[in-house]
């Protein structure tokens, strides 16, 4: 081999920094949220639109990295002219469409959809809904103390999660992130139906029997603390858990070469849950079970 | 996919019924006999392997025919055949109250207890069937304690029964569905019952292998007059074959004008039926009045193929019985009608999603099926025209929000069938993602007399805004319960009229218009034209037809707890205000009805979880699901609840 | 430069896929949900490898070759390519050399020969040839299944080779890959740890690049190479190496012919271990540094298989005497009569920057405010490349043109005998990592230890069931293990990971032939048999 060659010599760089291919522009859609023109791309939701003109929208079932399933119905904003309410998360932005983001009609059915959920759930761990409960008004008492719910015994089989589905608002969102939108394990999928609709293994095996991987991804999207790996669960049973004391930084991950970033949530010098940052390139929030649960050799007493 | 597959294995048996519906397995990776020269060389996955998925439920129905319910091994095989993830082959099992997820005896009789049938007896029946045979298992089985769905004793182990939603025969009331399981096992429609000690005739007959015969053409013929009890009027356009013509002889359909529609479009071009059908202002008769050549049109007009026809045969509005009717009674009319539309926008294949309570249509639709491919008026070269379309049908299982088009596609392609968001609409991506025209079949039995009469002669019919004949299912208090067919324009006065009237003398209480998705109007709604812009003015709607009429014996308050019970029962789980909505309207009637408490903020949170339901569910079922309860509430006076206002 | 071509996101806009040698939904599973976003958006996924792993299960097309024959199958397409015609001959005449050489050295691997070398179908591999020739983008992803060979080196070239012949590299969407099996293996080799470069790929034996870091560093860096791993443990042998400093590897138990390697370790004069835990190899040290866990208490960069580099952060501090491994051999340093200052992993970083040119302008602001940058970037308004080798779809190509390379199948060193009749192939499994140090500490509910995976009609051949114990034997050593009767290997095949040593030591059993170009060893091809206990 000679010593002119590539081996010994890096190549010069190239003349044009490649780039990836450019996006077909969009056609910038004009349309009215709460009497204020915003300007959307073609492809937008008319929740994109929402945030464009700075009106909030609450939302439940919806993240930026799964597939909309529109089915908690709380991002629901009146359009001029539709026979019914529109969920903002999944209805591509029109033009000439006049939103309104906070009607009567709008904020009745927020309420009524928080009063049936705080009815039938366990949400003393679904941080983000406490406050939209006050800010509508909601009275889920209202339907009497008879109300049925979804109160279910805990399930825990495994050393890993812990699954309290009388905590679960049925957002399908983790369905979605062990079905196509992350992880392709289905493990889990929706069974039964009307009320009696849960989120299942096949035949309601316990999960060490079923096809989990553990990535935990599920966990990761579980906005009301259904889901929940067993460090937390442990520390809010012992009443320690303290995410005002926990410490998060983020890191990359020690395993295999993909370079995760992991958030690292320390609390007390211990390390008590590991995320990863949903806008993430190489993650979109996803981790393995590696990722998630392999930290633990750095608290082996005494090996180390 | 990498599945994930333990546990049971499937018995001979299922895997003879999974093997029937879908072939022999190719290879060792899909069930198959695993032949290590071949298969350790190299395997066929991805896309190619679970492209069959839309063959899940067929599977299922396999199994669940053959064995009387779907057991683990049965699930495991049918997933490694199909190449579908056990979790979500078990969420499809369970959204279906027709498959059962625990053993069930050979024969189960699903009794209707629904709104006509109750109005007919069906709670007295219950109560007599049940002092037979013990306590009714419960749908599915995948909510009870296994051992209880097997029902008690010695016969316990041989039938069961259980409470059903309306089973479709509203003029024979009360009626009941068996379903047998086994390699000769019976799917059989049972109306009129002749109460509960018909029903255990029925069973004790089966178990003796002495069911009825099949019927001959004249009791073919004379069985359809009965429910269409117009049969033979000159009047009569859709209704113009039931109880005249043989539903099982194409020669018979071909000699009283079939086809002659058919050979005409061939004849006019694509372009030119899908104008006609504009011209002709037919609005869809499903329940959503949709105009259906703006269908056609939008879905001629996409670029993307392939697209499909779907006929929605999965008639299960309470009160409802018209599609069978026709199914039964001129299976030909609706073949034609598919293969107008398939011609017309571009599609070369079809489904007819047909209820899973209806095998006699069912039965009826792919005979006229596989008469009209050896003839040659289906498959690659339709009336040797060069043209191609084809049909297969496809039975649902028992969940009446399959009639909502979206949910219906998702259960053609083997998911729950839940909703979907619209838009998009089907006719942009409907069915497998692709265009699809979707139309009722009652909508399509017009096509023929449209495609042959010309759009506006045939707008002549009816009204300017409700062009047409129109079917109506009068079930009910009624002399002559049945299927009639008038020009839209008459009154719902007329229409009770040709019924018979309220019979024995009996005051008329009230009339529930469209089914449980309706509105109950009281008697000062009797001359309301029966008219898509009729009901509008009169706050009503006409729905899917139905006409339920209650004399002043019926017990209006059971009747709308019923409503409630169906929605909750019926609800897919979804989203929130019709999963939780729904049981909390029907709590919300008990608790009224219990007397009590505080009525007036009882009845103020019932219109705002009404209001709530309409507004913000994803599909009509949760938004129309409050509407006969508010309606009644509204117009009638209800003894039991008290008045609201 | 040695480095994966593409991003991530490309794979989820390819349109065709081959997997080779990797078993990505196991080792790399976030890599492989951006895999299977392609697969979903319409991509062909063609995996080969010996064993129907769940990677390949995702494949439209999974072809099982013989352990070893990766350079035939790949010739093998080669040719396909060229008698079809689907040669990209533009690219080849602008950016290669030694195409007609290429040419002539793949003409015998007709789709028959291939066949029957490789194993797999003739119709297969054509399909494989057709599909990555005419696909408009298309990649390849390859693991250790290419690497742990004695042909290592020649199976890598003999993939460039198929890019090169049908134009699939330096565009978006196409492009070659090695992902990287641990999470610093291509920083390591990007900072200069191979024997013969310096950081940045810098080559040691080129004078102007010694210069630049004799300058920086005040002392003449030695001009010839180093020894790799293998070499090392041949010098070990030879008693030419007596001393040894060991950072976060655990030879003890990852070296293949695990018997030798203690053997070889423990002859040594001085040993100098550095590690998280108390290793196995740590146990066989004159002195170790208990040093800190690099992902969550010591500051850094660490590189992906994308050439992402990216921060690690401290966010607990290390237990007990602990420290970073910087501290640590600044420490030492110290302790040698140089006082380098205060650790800071910034200050050592910007000092890289300095020195090597595709690391320039990669400061800390940036690969804060970016989530890290793809290497080269060269000066801080380079945004880094997303994909390499754009060069050479320039015209005229920019710099040198890629060389075809002449590579010869050569089938693994140990063949099968009567005494040995099984091959033994290693790998990994989705919740273990290596020789266990980390992941032994999580409680994983799939952990099932480790077994000797055979195929049923292995297992009916021996007599042997799910779950017996067994004695597995090669001509180095032999270990115990429980069957796992495995329907994703074929007979003949056989299947163990080197995850629980402490339980099962498999690489007692693996062959420590290396490529004498690179040094890995044949992890993937050992001759075994399987003996019953007591029978």
């Amino acid at each position: 081999m000679s010593t002119d060659s590539l081996w010994y010599h890096l190549p010069p760089p190239s003349t044009v920094v490649p780039t990836p291919p450019a996006e077909a522009p969009r056609a910038p859609v004009a349309l009215s949220i709460d009497g204020r023109e915003v300007e959307v791309a073609a492809g937008d939701t008319v929740l994109d639109a929402c945030r464009t003109a700075g009106a909030s929208v609450p939302t439940l079932c919806y993240l930026e990295t799964l597939t909309p399933v529109n089915a908690c119905r709380l991002c629901v904003v009146e359009q001029e002219g539709a026979r019914v309410l529109v969920p903002a998360c999944s209805r591509k932005a029109e033009p000439g469409m006049k939103i309104q983001t906070a009607s009567p009609r709008v904020r009745t059915a927020r309420k009524v959809v928080l009063e049936l959920l705080a009815s039938s759930v366990d949400l003393s761990t679904a941080g983000e809904l406490t406050p939209l409960l006050e800010e509508y008004g909601a009275a889920p008492g209202r339907f009497g103390a008879g109300a049925a719910t979804v109160a279910q015994p805990v399930k825990d089989d495994n050393d890993l999660y812990v699954r309290d589905y009388g905590k679960c608002v049925l957002c399908y969102k983790c369905v979605e992130a062990c079905g196509t939108d992350a992880q392709h394990t289905f493990a889990i999928a929706v069974a039964g139906r009307g009320f009696q609709a849960h989120i299942s293994t096949e035949l309601d095996v316990p999960l060490p029997d079923s096809a989990c991987v553990y990535c935990g991804n599920c966990i990761a999207v579980c906005p009301t603390g259904a889901l929940m790996a067993k460090p937390e669960f442990l520390l809010r049973q012992a009443e320690q858990w303290a995410p005002e004391r926990q410490a998060v930084t983020d890191t990359i991950c020690p395993y295999c070469g993909v370079g995760c970033t992991l958030t690292v949530h320390v609390q007390d010098q211990q390390i008590v849950k590991v995320t990863s940052p949903i806008d993430n390139g190489t993650t979109r929030g996803h981790l393995c079970v590696k990722g998630r649960f392999g930290f633990e050799y750095v608290h082996s007493e005494p090996e180390r | 996919m990498d599945l994930h597959i333990v546990g049971a294995e499937a018995n001979t048996d299922e895997r003879a019924a999974v093997d029937a519906a879908l072939g022999a397995p190719v290879t060792g990776w899909d069930g198959g006999t695993h032949v290590a020269t071949r298969d350790g060389r190299s395997a066929r996955g991805g896309r190619e392997a679970s492209a069959r998925r839309d063959l899940l439920l067929p599977a299922l129905h396999a199994v669940q025919d053959r064995v009387g319910h779907i057991s683990h091994g049965a699930l495991n095989y049918i997933c490694r055949r199909l190449s579908v993830p056990p979790a979500e082959a078990w969420g499809v099992v369970t959204f279906y109250h027709l498959l059962s997820t625990h053993p069930a005896p050979p024969l189960v009789v699903h009794v209707c207890d629904d709104i006509a049938c109750r109005a007919r007896g069906a709670d007295g029946l219950c109560r007599d069937l049940e002092a037979a045979w013990g306590p009714p298992l419960t749908h599915g089985g995948h909510r009870a304690d296994p051992e209880a769905h097997r029902g008690a004793g010695e016969a316990g182990a041989r039938r069961g029964w259980m409470r059903s939603p309306c089973l479709g025969h509203c003029e024979q009331a009360p009626a009941a569905l068996a379903l047998g399981a086994g390699a000769d096992g019976v799917r059989e429609e049972w109306a009129p019952v002749g109460g509960a000690a018909g029903i255990v005739a029925r069973a004790e007959a089966l178990e003796r292998h002495a069911g009825a015969a099949p019927l001959d053409e004249a009791g073919r013929l004379a069985a359809l007059c009965a429910v269409a009890p117009q049969a033979g009027s000159p009047s009569l356009r859709i209704l113009r074959r039931v109880g005249v013509v043989d539903p099982e002889r194409l020669d018979a359909y071909r000699a009283s004008g079939g086809y002659v529609a058919l050979a005409r479009a061939l004849d006019m071009g694509p372009a030119s039926v899908v104008a006609e059908v504009v011209a002709s202002k037919l609005m869809g008769r499903g329940g959503a009045a949709f105009p259906t050549g703006r269908k056609w049109e939008a879905v001629a007009r996409e670029p993307a193929r392939p697209r499909y026809v779907v006929c929605n045969a999965d008639e299960s509005e309470p009160g409802t019985f018209k599609d069978r009717v026709l199914l039964e009674g001129d299976p030909f009319a609706i073949v034609e009608a598919m293969t107008i539309c398939g011609f017309a926008t571009g599609a070369e294949y079809g489904y007819v999603y047909i209820r899973g309570e209806y095998p006699m249509a069912e039965a009826r639709m792919a005979g006229a099926i596989v008469a009209a491919r050896a003839a040659g008026l289906l498959g690659p070269d339709v009336m040797g025209r060069g043209v191609r379309f084809d049909l297969e049908i496809r039975r649902g299982a028992g969940a009446y929000i399959c009639g909502e088009e979206t949910a219906l596609f998702n259960s053609i392609e083997g998911k729950r069938g839940e909703p979907r968001s619209k838009p998009p609409f089907p006719s942009q991506v409907g069915l497998f993602g692709q265009p699809t025209v979707v139309n009722n079949v009652e909508t399509l039995a017009n096509i023929p007399d449209i495609v042959r009469e010309g759009g506006d002669a045939w707008a002549g019919i009816g009204t300017p805004g409700s062009t047409g004949p129109k079917l109506f299912c009068v079930s009910g208090h009624v002399a002559r319960p049945g299927v009639y067919e008038v020009p839209f324009g008459q009154t719902l006065g007329e229409v009770l009229a040709l019924a018979g009237g309220v019979p024995d003398g009996r005051r008329l209480q009230a009339i529930l218009l469209g089914g449980a998705a309706g509105v109950f109007v009281g008697p000062e709604a009797l001359d309301m034209p029966l008219t898509f812009e009729g009901a509008r003015a009169a706050s009503a709607t006409l729905g899917s037809g139905v006409v339920l009429v209650f004399d002043d014996t019926a017990d209006l308050p059971d009747m709308l707890r019923r409503i409630a019970q169906f929605f909750r029962d019926e609800s897919c789980g979804q989203c929130v205000p019709c999963r939780v909505g729904t049981v909390r309207q029907e709590e919300l009637l008990a608790r009224l009805a219990a007397g009590g408490g505080d009525r007036p903020a009882a009845f103020e949170l019932l219109n705002e979880l009404g209001q709530a339901m309409r507004d913000a569910s994803i599909c009509g079922l949760g938004q129309t699901a409050s509407s006969a309860i508010e309606t009644a509430f509204a117009r009638l006076d209800l003894h039991g609840f008290g008045a609201p206002r | 430069m040695g480095g994966g071509t593409s991003s991530y996101r490309e794979i989820e806009e390819t349109d065709c896929i081959l997997l080779w040698g990797s078993n990505a939904r196991e080792t790399h599973p976030i890599f492989f949900h951006h895999l299977l976003q392609g697969v979903k958006r319409g991509a062909r996924l063609f995996a080969i490898d010996p064993r129907r792993t769940s990677s390949a299960e995702w494949a439209d097309v999974w072809a099982g070759l013989d352990v070893g024959t990766d350079i035939a199958l790949a010739n093998t397409m080669g040719r396909e390519i060229i008698a079809a015609g689907l040669a990209h001959d533009a690219f080849i005449a602008n950016a290669t050399t030694g195409f007609d050489d290429y040419r002539a050295m793949v003409e015998p691997w007709t789709l028959e020969r291939g066949a029957a070398e490789t194993g797999v179908p003739a119709a297969v591999i054509r399909e494989m040839a057709h599909a990555f020739a005419t696909s408009p983008r298309a990649m390849i992803c390859w693991t250790l299944g290419i690497t742990e060979h004695h042909t290592a080196v020649d199976n890598v070239l003999s993939l460039i080779n198929l890019a090169l012949l049908t134009g699939h590299v330096g565009r978006w969407g196409s492009g070659l890959n090695p992902l990287r099996g641990q999470n610093n293996v291509q920083g390591g080799g990007d900072m200069g740890a191979l024997p013969d470069r310096l950081a940045g790929f810098q080559h040691v034996e080129t004078d102007a690049v010694r210069a630049k870091f004799d300058a920086e560093w005040g002392v003449a860096v030695p001009p010839k190479r180093g020894w790799h791993l293998s070499q090392m443990f041949e010098a070990m042998e030879r008693r030419d190496l007596r001393a040894l400093y060991v950072i976060g590897e655990n030879p003890a138990q990852s070296e293949a012919d695990q018997h030798h390697a203690t053997h070889l370790l423990e002859g040594l004069d001085l040993l100098v271990v550095q590690d998280v835990v108390m290793t196995a190899t740590a146990q066989l040290a004159d002195v170790v540094f208990p040093a800190a866990a690099a992902a969550f208490e010591a500051e850094g960069t660490v590189t992906s298989s994308e050439r992402r580099v990216q921060r690690v952060r401290r966010t607990l501090a290390p237990p007990g005497e602990a420290q970073d491994d910087l501290a640590i051999i600044f420490a030492l340093a110290k302790a040698m009569g140089h006082d380098w200052g205060a650790p800071d992993a910034e200050t050592v970083w910007n000092e890289v920057r300095r020195l090597s040119p595709p690391h320039g302008g990669m400061s800390y602001a940036r690969l804060e405010a970016l989530d890290g940058l793809q290497w080269p970037c060269y000066d801080e308004a380079h945004p880094g490349e997303v994909f390499l080798h754009s060069r050479l779809w320039e015209q005229p190509v920019v710099g040198p043109r890629a060389p075809f390379s002449r590579v010869e199948h050569k089938l693994p060193v140990e063949a099968l005998s009567e005494e040995f009749p099984l091959r033994l192939t290693t790998g990994r499994r989705l919740a273990e990592y290596n020789t266990g140090v980390q992941t032994g500490a999580y409680r994983s509910p799939t952990r099932r230890g480790e077994t000797i995976d055979v195929s049923p009609e292995d297992a009916a051949q021996l007599g042997v069931a799910d779950g017996e114990r067994v004695r597995v034997r090669s001509r180095r050593g032999q270990v115990e293990a429980p069957v796992r009767v495995d329907r994703t290997l074929r007979k003949g095949l056989t299947f163990m990971t080197f995850h629980f040593p402490e339980e099962v030591a498999t690489n007692r059993l693996t062959i420590d032939t290396t490529d004498p170009k690179v040094g890995t060893a044949e992890f993937k091809a050992a001759a075994v048999r399987i003996e019953r206990i007591g029978a």
